[in-house]
């Protein structure tokens, strides 16, 4: 059975690396559902201004807390309802995936970037050096990390920009952790030692041979970073000291309509609902990510 | 053979200090290599055996330039590789590859063959693509390995054809010695066959010479022209293979060659059993260091350090070595 199996397997080219990923991601139907629910929020984010009904910003006083299509008293014209000044809910949903979206990736972006650096060379290093970036990493960590969130953007404004740096910062320790516990467990692997003997230097082995092996992690926290970069970014927006009235953020809607939410339901529903949704199929998509990268789990 | 050697070691020691207790610590030094002198000439095999722990794997460190050693020095090619600065190092690290034992931790999971294979044409030549493939596909071939292999990644390989994978990179950069750390005790018996087959036809045909390090001694028997055992961190016989295998002289070589499995029920030899442990490095017992397992142990084994002399066409670290003669 092995021998009819294996012997057309050998003959053959080895599939695209593309083909073979899709392959094995496939697999898991949770990955696939979250993949698409995040390519729609991508669409939605990228031609918001031809998809939204209104302008997120139009504010029709004649439809104040106007329930949603389907209920008593709703109409067509906002499907989604109106908030308390009037503003189209669905239009500020779907601008609002926008805002959401760029904090993700460039929290992301910043936090992995650099914890990749200060992971990599402090596991490869070591010394004094190691113990300086990770006692900082501890006393980030010690900090409740919304709490620490606050207190940056209180120094520095509230603003979209300074909530994400802060968030950024927050979650930082999570990446240089990883980094640097998979790259203390890879170094010790032979073939670190052969490319060593071969003449690698030490940028070569940090970033050409330690960081490809150690990449399976850190991507999967990186997707799952996404979806707490959102939580944050609207913890932060719902407190204040995120994005600032009127941007359609979607924490900051959320705290707005919050006085309204016995009256008015759906103020406060639909936000929520697409933080929830989003969180959630970046965390599915995360974990099938995870499966489908790490070569341990292919036949 | 009268040829230069490319090895030339002369006293290597490789010392590690070891942080002992919870509180209160301790600095106790680990003698893992203590004193090795040898040479190996092109085109030879130079083996190394002994158990677990007695230092095998830190010269092979030492050797492959992985690691300084703590005192002593080595030259290779005539160059000491101790305290050359570092530009000629590196040129020397060329001159030495090594082959690990496993042959599933040796190879990077996320590169293709022909990508480990051209690695260290990348960093130590000005070759371009084209003509790093030519030669990555030339190696190849010479180790038996197939051209449409050349894009697959290590996952997809047996053992064996790992291990093919492994001695192709370290051939890479045409070196003169290439430090075998137990290449083939990770494999299956047939394999092994198969693998020092192509570690000696790779020998004839490239004069390469061998560090080999076993504890297999009826691969070493095969394969190596001259052999040193190994006890403890210090070479306790040295010499050439027909020597140290017709006539061993220091009682461990005896018990270790005694413990061979023979076919031939007329090789059989009685059996020398060895009471106890190896003892640990960290505390060598006085004297000569073999002589808590030792059957003929006298007095002056326990207060004398036996010199590394020779007798009878080797060296050996015994003060009774003429008895066994």
């Amino acid at each position: 059975m092995s021998e009819t199996t294996v012997l057309p397997l050998e003959n053959s080219a080895p599939p695209h690396p593309l083909k073979e990923f899709w392959k094995y991601f496939s697999e898991n139907k949770g990955a696939v559902a979250g993949l698409y629910i995040i390519l729609i929020a991508v669409f939605l984010a990228v031609f918001a201004d031809y998809i939204a009904p209104h302008s997120p910003f139009d504010q029709y006083r004649d439809a104040i807390l106007q329930p949603p299509v389907w209920m008593d008293g709703g109409s067509s014209k906002f499907l989604l309802g109106t908030d308390d000044v009037g503003r189209d809910i669905l239009s500020r949903l779907i601008h609002g995936a926008r805002l959401s979206l760029f904090v993700g990736v460039i929290v992301v972006t910043l936090s992995l970037a650099a914890g990749i650096i200060f992971g990599v060379t402090s596991g490869y290093f070591g010394g004094i050096y190691e113990i300086l970036v990770m006692r900082l990493m501890d006393i980030i960590l010690a900090l409740p990390s919304l709490l620490l969130a606050l207190a940056i953007v209180a120094i520095l404004g509230p603003s979209l920009q300074n909530a994400i740096l802060s968030i950024a910062v927050v979650v930082l320790p999570h990446y240089v952790r990883l980094t640097r516990a998979s790259v203390l467990s890879e170094k010790s692997k032979d073939y670190v030692t052969a490319s060593r003997v071969c003449g690698s230097g030490p940028f070569r082995m940090m970033f050409a041979v330690l960081l490809p092996n150690c990449m399976a992690p850190l991507i999967v926290q990186a997707t799952l970073g996404f979806s707490t970069a959102i939580l944050d970014a609207a913890a932060l927006g719902f407190l204040g000291m995120g994005a600032q009235p009127p941007t359609p953020e979607w924490g900051a809607m959320l705290a707005n309509a919050l006085q309204f939410v016995q009256r008015a339901w759906w103020v406060v529903t639909f936000p929520g609902l697409a933080i929830l949704i989003t969180v959630l199929a970046f965390n599915l998509a995360g974990d099938g990510l995870r499966d489908a990268l790490d070569p341990k789990m292919k036949r | 053979m009268n040829e230069k050697p490319i090895i030339q070691a002369r006293d290597l020691k490789k010392y590690y200090s070891i942080k002992e207790g919870l509180f209160f610590k301790r600095t106790s030094t680990l003698k893992a290599l203590d004193g090795a002198s040898f040479s190996i000439k092109p085109g030879e095999t130079f083996s190394v055996v002994g158990e677990s722990g007695c230092g095998k794997s830190t010269l092979a460190r030492l050797i492959t330039m992985i690691e300084r050693p703590t005192f002593g020095d080595f030259e290779v090619d005539g160059i000491n590789a101790v305290t050359s600065d570092p530009a000629a190092m590196k040129a020397l690290r060329e001159r030495v590859q090594i082959v690990f034992q496993d042959p599933y931790g040796s190879l990077n999971p996320r590169k293709k063959v022909g990508a480990i294979l051209e690695e260290p044409l990348l960093i130590n030549t000005g070759l371009n693509a084209e003509e790093r493939r030519e030669k990555a596909l030339a190696i190849m071939d010479k180790v038996g390995l197939r051209r449409e292999q050349y894009s697959r990644y290590p996952h997809m390989f047996s053992g064996g054809q790992r291990q093919r994978i492994a001695v192709a990179r370290a051939l890479m950069l045409n070196p003169s010695l290439v430090v075998a750390d137990e290449p083939v005790s990770a494999l299956d018996v047939s394999v092994q066959a198969q693998v020092l087959n192509l570690f000696m036809d790779l020998q004839d045909e490239m004069n390469l010479a061998y560090l080999f390090i076993s504890h297999d001694l009826s691969v070493v028997r095969l394969i190596s022209d001259h052999v040193m055992v190994m006890y403890l961190g210090r070479p306790v016989e040295q010499g050439e293979k027909a020597v140290i295998f017709e006539n061993p002289v220091h009682p461990y070589t005896r018990a270790l060659l005694a413990a061979t499995p023979h076919v031939d029920r007329k090789d059989r030899t009685q059996r020398i059993l060895l009471t106890g442990e190896i003892p640990s490095p960290l505390n060598p017992p006085p004297g000569c260091t073999f002589h808590k397992r030792c059957i003929h142990m006298t007095n002056i084994c326990k207060e004398a350090v036996p010199e590394f002399r020779s007798v009878g066409g080797r060296m050996v670290t015994c003060h009774h070595a003429e008895k066994f003669c």
